[in-house]
């Protein structure tokens, strides 16, 4: 059923399934950007670009305040990348928005590029800040919020931050003092995957429980499933409406999202695509555009 | 000698005060410690400018970095320890990488740390920072110098770090000093061997050179507060006119201002050298006078240090 909520700009609209689907088919869109890249290219962070593609659409498609014409508007939206490692996903979905051109993705971590194996605000101008470094992404969010504040400007102030990376003390000196300055111009979204780097996260010291963790911090925290593009949206509508307090949105995502044989595979943090393998995903993927051929109109 | 003596840190705390009267989009980033660098002053003038962030450097430096992107200035300013290797790669990377206009003061820097030993010195963040590529590094001397850097530092374009003393120290200089960056500046003329300072050790290296003089040795000595970019052109004039050098600096002879004046050296004139400075080791609480006699900072060890560099000066031109 249809839900009144607020975009960006405070206009009220309704979500309705013809639309979520169209954002669906972006993100297959998307996904098979990826796939290409990673098959071309011959390597590249697999797992980690996939798990966020309804998070990145969702933030460039319909969230985000961005003027496509001017990396460095002013009055942009500040969006960080603190998992630079999911710099795949992110180059793809620039693409898909028109902000980069799609031929560009063929040049992915080769000498010279734009597109560099984390994301680099030095190379590219859509990248506010070059990470990969895991950590430090917060910080500075946090930093822009507070500029933005001071600025009396309606700038929000976007990070979104791996899973493992919340392991980094640094996360957590981020978010004591978001609170301390009542940051609600500030979004958090962590990718929960569930694994990091090749292994599940249970072998490590546990971040669970982990909402509770970001409100004992003072935070608002909202648990979404992290591929689903309606609870997405829904939570950024939500985070927009708090008071006081910085969001943080967990979404619960699935590593190597929409590609059978990486979903849940800690094998697939990052690995070599064979023509057989991108055979297989890009058959998964053009079912799955198929499906949802009548919304191919998003712009 | 006697010299007349002046805080440093205080003058750290007042000039942050005076450009906050002057620059509007300056703020002031503390880590817990405004009380003893003095950056309270700022604090109860404009509270609203100051940015307390607790015992967390880490962040300290990321809000900086956030802050400056929005057009802000932000000076980041806490112990030389802390400001520094505590947050390394926050540095290294979201600062120096990315080019981005944070001032970051490292104040209590070298061993002059108030007594308080070895937790709280710090001798080799000149070493860890200057080989970051985009970074500017300055040691002061004085108050004055201090002063100037600090005004200095409003103006300038990227990475920035300030390395400040704590303690009643020697005044140098006086209202008028004008700091140049990436310059050196000669304040005693001399032709057989030149003492290069970098940072508080100043007095010593004059003192030194008093003592050279009365043996009938013509020292010079020149201050270089700039110690990256450093300042090539007059390190090989002296390399090339003089012939002998040496170096002072309240800072690991390995890597810091030593480290960067061999490095020109060896690639230009290499001529004999000598440093002064922490020999490679770890210091600990004392008085200050204690402290630079344990590690052989004062001036007999400058001028047997520039008789060492004119001996091998000689050798070299039998």
């Amino acid at each position: 059923m249809a839900k009144a909520i607020t975009d960006r700009d405070g206009n009220h609209y309704f979500l309705d399934q013809t639309e979520v689907n169209q954002i669906k088919y972006v993100c297959e869109l998307v996904r098979k950007d990826i796939l290409e890249t990673l098959h071309f290219v011959g390597r590249g962070h697999s797992g980690p670009s996939l798990s966020i593609v309804e998070i990145l659409v969702t933030l460039y498609f319909k969230e985000l305040r961005i003027n496509p014409e001017d990396p460095k508007w002013s009055d942009r939206d500040r969006f960080i990348l603190s998992k630079g490692h999911g710099a795949v996903g992110y180059y793809a979905v620039l693409a898909q928005r028109g902000l980069i051109p799609r031929e560009e993705l063929k040049t992915f971590e080769t000498l010279g590029t734009r597109l560099q194996g984390s994301v680099d605000s030095i190379w590219l101008p859509w990248v506010e800040l070059t990470t990969g470094s895991l950590g430090q992404g917060l910080s500075v969010s946090l930093g822009i919020a507070l500029g933005a504040k001071r600025l009396g400007n309606d700038i929000r102030s976007y990070c979104l931050l791996g899973d493992g990376e919340t392991q980094e003390g640094n996360v957590w000196e981020a978010a004591m003092a978001a609170a301390k300055f009542e940051q609600d111009n500030l979004l958090a979204i962590v990718d929960w995957n569930g694994l990091q780097g090749g292994v599940t996260l249970e072998v490590m010291p546990s971040l669970e429980p982990f909402l509770p963790k970001w409100e004992a911090f003072g935070w608002h925290a909202i648990e979404v499933p992290g591929n689903d593009v309606e609870a997405l949206l829904n939570a950024y509508h939500e985070a927009r409406h708090v008071k006081g307090k910085p969001t943080v949105i967990v979404a619960r995502t699935t590593k190597g999202k929409g590609v059978s044989y990486m979903e849940n595979k800690v094998e697939w943090h990052s690995g070599k695509v064979t023509d057989e393998l991108y055979e297989q995903a890009a058959s998964e993927i053009n079912a799955r555009l198929e499906a949802l051929s009548d919304y191919s109109v998003l712009k | 000698m006697e010299w007349q003596k002046s805080s440093l840190r205080e003058a750290l705390g007042k000039t942050l005060l005076e450009l906050g009267g002057k620059v509007p989009n300056m703020l002031v980033i503390n880590a817990d410690l405004r009380n003893s660098v003095k950056s309270i002053y700022f604090m109860n003038e404009y509270p609203e400018r100051t940015i307390e962030v607790g015992i967390a450097e880490q962040n300290m430096i990321g809000v900086a970095v956030g802050l400056s992107m929005m057009g802000f200035i932000p000076f980041a300013v806490t112990f030389a320890r802390f400001a520094s290797k505590r947050a390394a790669d926050q540095i290294s990377l979201s600062v120096d990488y990315c080019r981005s206009n944070v001032r970051i003061v490292g104040a209590y820097a070298g061993i002059f740390a108030g007594a308080q030993g070895a937790s709280q010195q710090m001798i080799d963040d000149t070493a860890a920072l200057r080989s970051m590529p985009n970074m500017t590094v300055i040691d002061t001397a004085d108050v004055h110098e201090i002063r100037a850097v600090l005004h200095y530092a409003v103006e300038h374009e990227g990475p920035l770090y300030i390395r400040i003393g704590r303690d009643m120290w020697p005044v140098i200089f006086d209202e008028n000093y004008e700091f140049r960056f990436g310059k050196g500046t000669w304040l005693r003329e001399g032709g057989d061997v030149v003492l290069l300072n970098s940072g508080v050790l100043l007095p010593y290296a004059l003192e030194a050179a008093d003592v050279l003089s009365a043996e009938g040795i013509d020292a010079g000595v020149i201050n270089m507060p700039t110690v990256k970019p450093i300042d090539v052109d007059l390190i090989n004039d002296v390399a090339r006119n003089v012939g002998a050098i040496v170096t002072l600096e309240n800072h690991n002879i390995l890597g810091g201002f030593g480290g960067a004046v061999a490095e020109v050296l060896v690639e230009n004139y290499p001529v004999p050298m000598e440093r002064i400075g922490i020999r490679d080791e770890y210091s600990e609480s004392a008085p200050n006078d204690d402290l630079a006699e344990r590690h052989e900072l004062t001036a007999p060890h400058v001028a047997a240090a520039a008789r060492r560099a004119l001996k091998r000066k000689h050798k070299l031109a039998l």
